[in-house]
């Protein structure tokens, strides 16, 4: 049963999860379950908890750390201390519950909505935000509760996902200011102004007031381009429970990959503009961005893939050459 | 001062790579859609990307293309140069509701014009399922193509990725 406790002396609250107890301080996030505890930043925390509550848990395994983290199952999600480590699982220190998954979105809300103290957006890239420290002071709804996109054909399409404008309140990121956009000509012949749809996909891109949140752009059936900006470090290691592939839109973003099961590094991918590599399905990934990139995420949202990649009837890379 | 934003294009790029510590970088499927498009016959369509039968093509717009259609919606991206797209609603599907991927129409298009689009680079257009499209571009550009593996797909993994 989720739940919150009493307050405490620095103004916050504590949540309990099952077994598990969540508490923070001035500085740090402290995770508790019957075998530890364990402390995150809780800038990191934050960061990455906003993304684990916006992606509905995502695909696969967030973990906000290399112990802590979510595996999604889809109506309900593991907990998980140590699962991904194997220092952790190997000498049996690991600890996993499951719960129902909105269960778990609405303690998790609670936390977010309780610990982000006015100024500070967890979406935010570090330079674009107040920090998250201190003692409670405030609250920040307004960041925490911004709605996901996610087009059903495309975004400016008659009906669908609505493009960004300074008019309302999406304008250019600093880092991108120097982009001059190109001239877009869309002539439809009449009665087919619904049908003939095109938009600058780099102009909406660039107009992102959040990093490392993909949204969905274009979709083709399961076939779906979600689009993203990037810039420090993504706050999560994705372990995602199906391919997904990366195209570099702009700028360059180096890929951290660890194994999905132990943790341990796999490789280093350096990606640049017009670069496209495909993420394995066994591993977890982290990327960092030292310039605000665009980012193209290319998700299979077939929701029958991680049962066919986590019984091995799929193998964990896209292609054999 | 800002840092400005580097794109890439097919005069202009420089390709990243797989630094492998304990792992196949084939695993990864590494290229670069500006490598493929210059090394491609125009209007090629070459996967980059392989989802099962999701697929991402990397295109040369070279000149004027065949007409193509398909029995669902796909989208093209430009990455570089200025690509003009017709579209045409045609009377009749040209492809089968169960064929998936790009279809080529032989010959001209049966239906009502429906208009164009003159795309530049960051620019993406919707093909909407039921239409008829051409590309033509004056000089080389790059398109990204979103839709289905089709008969049309060209997979040439071991010469376009790191190895």
């Amino acid at each position: 049963m989720a739940q919150a406790h009493e307050v405490n002396e620095q103004g916050y609250k504590i949540f309990k999860l099952g077994d598990f107890t969540f508490r923070r301080d001035e500085y740090f996030a402290h995770i508790g379950w019957p075998g530890g505890v364990h402390s995150i930043s809780v800038e990191n925390f934050l960061r990455a908890l906003m993304r684990d509550v916006a992606w509905g848990f995502f695909y696969g395994t967030v973990s906000f750390d290399a112990v802590f983290g979510t595996t999604n199952h889809y109506g309900t999600v593991e907990v998980f201390v140590g699962l991904r480590n194997e220092a952790y699982w190997r000498n049996n220190k690991h600890f996993v519950q499951t719960f129902d998954s909105n269960q778990t979105t609405g303690i998790f809300k609670a936390i977010l909505e309780d610990w982000t103290n006015e100024g500070f957006d967890p979406f935010a890239a570090p330079e674009e935000t107040r920090i998250a420290f201190g003692p409670k002071h405030g609250s920040n709804r307004a960041a925490i509760e911004r709605m996901r996109v996610t087009a059903k054909r495309m975004v400016g399409a008659d009906g669908d996902a609505t493009l960004r404008n300074d008019a309302n309140g999406y304008k250019v990121n600093r880092q991108f200011a120097g982009y001059q956009p190109e001239k877009l000509e869309v002539h439809p012949e009449p009665g087919f102004e619904n049908e003939v749809h095109a938009f600058d996909f780099f102009d909406y891109l660039m107009r992102s007031d959040v990093t490392w949140n993909p949204s969905v752009v274009s979709a083709v059936k399961h076939n779906l381009i979600c689009a993203t900006t990037e810039e420090y470090m993504l706050p999560v290691i994705h372990g995602n429970d199906r391919v997904e592939w990366f195209l570099q839109l702009s700028d360059q973003i180096d890929w951290l990959v660890y194994d999905g099961k132990t943790g341990k590094p796999r490789a280093r991918v350096v990606a640049k503009a017009g670069d496209i590599c495909a993420m394995p399905a066994d591993i977890q990934h982290q990327g960092i961005s030292p310039k605000r990139s665009m980012l193209l995420v290319w998700e299979n949202g077939d929701s029958a893939l991680p049962d066919l990649y986590a019984s091995g009837k799929l193998k964990p890379y896209p292609v054999e050459f | 001062m800002a840092v400005p934003t580097k794109l890439g294009s097919l005069a202009d790029f420089a390709k990243g790579g797989v630094e492998v510590i304990d792992d196949d970088p084939r695993h990864y499927a590494f290229s670069n859609i500006f490598e493929v498009a210059a090394k491609s016959r125009p209007y090629e369509k070459v996967c980059v990307g392989k989802n099962i039968k999701n697929v991402l093509e990397a295109i040369r717009a070279e000149g004027t293309s065949p007409w193509y259609t398909a029995s669902h919606d796909e989208a093209a991206l430009v990455m570089d140069g200025e690509v003009e797209i017709h579209l045409v609603k045609l009377d009749q599907p040209a492809a089968r509701e169960d064929q998936e991927g790009t279809t080529m129409l032989e010959g001209q298009p049966t239906g009502r014009k429906m208009g164009r689009i003159v795309a530049r680079r960051g620019h993406m257009a919707l093909l909407p399922k039921g239409s008829a499209y051409r590309f033509y571009a004056d000089k080389p550009g790059v398109i990204l193509f979103q839709t289905l593996l089709g008969p049309l797909t060209i997979e040439r993994w071991g010469e376009i990725c790191q190895r």
